[in-house]
């Protein structure tokens, strides 16, 4: 009797662990973002596009939960690094949506590489992040596109003939995108009269202010991040500086506007996209649902996030759902073909991962950022 | 290069040097009398300018009103600290209290992170530190007027409070010997709140300078005015309130300077700083004005 007794339990046991493993259909994909630190701003409004995104499309077409797990790497890339081996060895994820900025992508992607795991970022735009890598992807432009659309805005629409160009220099996005802008500027015939360097940690630019004052160039050109240029902009005011500043997709957040306030009045940018420029139908329904969720207007990276998102669901269901492997994921997100997205139709190069699409251009005007034009590649 | 800007640039250097001082003239101030390297210190400037951002920002006090709150409520929250994590650790090791100045200074990172979030908020700045004055083109910046003058007047009431009152000549005497003072029945567990009172008033008090002068704070924004204060502490001769801001003016300059001579080498300015400062270790071991340490500290 006991015997019978230890062998149905033994038979239980088994039937709930079967049960449990086919019933529990859902496949993981890990989030990894700047949550505190200093582009938190980005990081939050990533996860607010992506948690959107996902309540959109919380399901695989054969019935699996999606399952977003977030991992916060505070800017750092460091963090990254780990919150990549944590998701990938601890949490078994099949992809991974991350990180924002390009350094700590970077730190992240070799580790998604070795695993074959597909990752894919919404915003890393310098052109290294995928270089010589099969599984990391973008849902965004690379540099050499974003600062040549800056050259040009410049020299043509601001008539700059001389520039100055504030380099972060530990910063993979701004070195990458100052030095295309200055090659595209220096073709069209412009000239680079001041090369400034600062490093992440700076919140004093006088010194930099003090010598581009000197120089008296027609434009400041600083691909950096909302919170350096917002006070570099203050700064640079207040040293009477008048001088129009040119920035990169890093300058657009609502922190921008906030510490910088009048300071960064008239300051235009590159980005990747602008509610009130509908380009598909599905920028229309995402704006909508945004504000009526938030009630805020969705920012590039909101945007950015939900289309790494869906591009991401739409590789796992043509990889097979449920049972969808990494590598399977991996060649759809690739093989993405005319993707009708939030920011635009999204088309990625299977061969470098790059995303090709059209670039925006906003500038502040009156505290709130205004569309001026689109540009197609 | 000519003179409006070697002049500007001096004029740069001044200011920041002397806010780098008054962050770490607070700093040395602990150490000075229990041998405590505060590494809490720069979160507790942290915490001011918060205080003072919550007053401006969300009770709509008038700036001075929110700025003399904030520096009393961080002398509080400097002097719980004290009673909560440094007390009961008073005869531990050196490297016990060490650990838990650590552990401190996480702690108020993370509780602002979870009270505040992790977006930088924009710090109200009152007017009258807002504009600048130009003089034959080099720019003074109304704030870079104030913080000298502001650092030396707290210098001179500390070096007074250090040397002229009783409890000054308490905190001298416990910087020397513990024991002999207790014995003398002096109540040292009170002279070391106040201690933590005045070193916690000064750092929020350069944290609102730090604020108005760059005027985006993040409840991580401590850490690195904490290790530029540290540096400077250390130039000085760590426990020397006056050594504490000369150093802090010479990191600011050399580090103002290292961006204006050298402007390709700009984005390893705090490398060069912590260079400065260890080759100056070398042949001075003890600090700028270190060398009567062993007859009396401050």
């Amino acid at each position: 009797m006991k015997r019978l007794l230890s062998s149905l339990v033994a038979i239980l046991v088994a039937l709930t662990f079967l049960a449990s493993t086919s019933l529990a259909k859902e496949i993981k994909v890990g989030v990894v973002l700047p949550m505190t630190g200093l582009v938190a701003a980005f990081g939050q409004s990533a996860w607010k596009g992506i948690k959107l995104a996902h309540f959109d499309e919380p399901k695989t077409k054969d019935g699996c939960t999606i399952k977003l797990i977030l991992l916060d790497n505070k800017g750092m890339k460091v963090e990254t690094a780990n919150a990549v081996s944590k998701l990938i060895t601890d949490n078994h994820v099949k992809a991974i949506i991350g990180a924002i900025t390009s350094s700590d992508t970077m730190a992240g992607a070799p580790i998604a590489e070795k695993n074959h795991i597909p990752m894919i970022s919404s915003s890393a735009t310098n052109p290294l992040v995928t270089k010589g890598k099969k599984y990391i992807s973008r849902a965004c432009f690379i540099d050499p596109f974003q600062g040549s659309v800056a050259a040009k805005y410049v020299w043509n629409n601001l008539h700059a003939k001389t520039a100055a160009v504030m380099i972060e220099r530990d910063q993979d996005y701004s070195v990458g995108l100052a030095h295309a802008f200055i090659k595209a500027f220096k073709k069209l015939g412009g000239k680079i009269i001041a090369v400034e360097f600062f490093q992440s940690t700076d919140q004093d630019y006088s010194a930099q202010i003090s010598d581009i004052k000197a120089k008296n160039p027609d434009v400041i050109y600083m691909p950096s991040y909302y919170q350096e240029i917002a006070l570099f902009a203050r700064q640079a005011r207040q040293y009477g500086l008048k001088q129009p500043i040119v920035a990169g997709d890093g300058a657009e957040a609502e922190a921008l506007i906030k510490i910088g306030g009048k300071a960064v009045e008239g300051l235009t940018f590159t980005t990747h996209f602008d509610p009130h420029a509908a380009a598909t139908p599905l920028t229309v329904k995402f704006v909508k649902a945004f504000k009526k969720k938030y009630g805020i207007q969705p920012d590039a990276m909101a945007a950015l996030g939900a289309d790494a998102y869906f591009i991401v669901a739409q590789a796992i269901n043509k990889a097979g759902g449920c049972k969808a492997k990494p590598d399977k994921i991996n060649y759809y997100i690739r093989h993405t073909k005319n993707f009708k997205g939030v920011t635009g139709v999204i088309t990625i190069d299977p061969e470098t991962g790059n995303a090709i699409k059209s670039a925006v251009i906003r500038k502040v005007k009156n505290g709130k950022f205004v569309y001026v034009t689109t540009v197609n590649p | 290069m000519n003179l409006t800007i070697v002049l500007q640039q001096l004029v740069n250097g001044i200011s920041l040097g002397s806010l780098y001082g008054l962050v770490a003239i607070g700093y040395t101030m602990v150490y000075g009398v229990i041998r405590l390297i505060n590494f809490a210190h720069g979160d507790i400037m942290m915490v001011g300018m918060y205080f003072a951002f919550t007053g401006i920002a969300m009770w709509f006090l008038p700036w001075w009103a929110a700025f003399l709150l904030s520096m009393l409520a961080s002398s509080l929250v400097g002097v719980i600290i004290d009673r909560v994590a440094y007390k009961p650790l008073r005869n531990a090791s050196r490297i016990s209290a060490l650990i838990t100045a650590i552990g401190v200074s996480f702690f108020l990172e993370n509780s602002f992170l979870v009270i505040y979030g992790g977006v930088p908020k924009a710090f109200p700045v009152p007017s009258l530190f807002g504009g600048a004055i130009n003089i034959h083109g080099v720019i003074f910046p109304n704030i870079a007027i104030i913080t000298p003058i502001v650092a030396i007047i707290f210098l001179m009431i500390l070096l007074f409070i250090l040397h002229k009152t009783k409890y000054g000549m308490a905190m001298r005497a416990l910087s020397l010997d513990f024991e002999t003072v207790r014995i003398m029945g002096v109540n040292v567990d009170l002279v070391i709140s106040a201690v933590f009172a005045i070193g916690s008033f000064l750092a929020a008090l350069s944290g609102i300078f730090w604020a108005m002068r760059y005027p985006a704070i993040n409840p991580l924004i401590g850490i690195m005015p904490g290790l530029k204060a540290f540096a400077a502490a250390v130039l000085g001769g760590i426990g020397s309130v006056t050594g504490a801001a000369i150093g802090g003016f010479i990191i600011g300059i050399s580090e103002i300077l290292i961006v204006a001579l050298f402007p390709s080498l700009a984005g390893y300015k705090d490398a060069f700083a912590f260079l400065f400062l260890i080759f100056v270790l070398l042949f001075k071991p003890t600090g700028i004005m270190g060398e009567d340490l062993e007859r009396g500290r401050f």
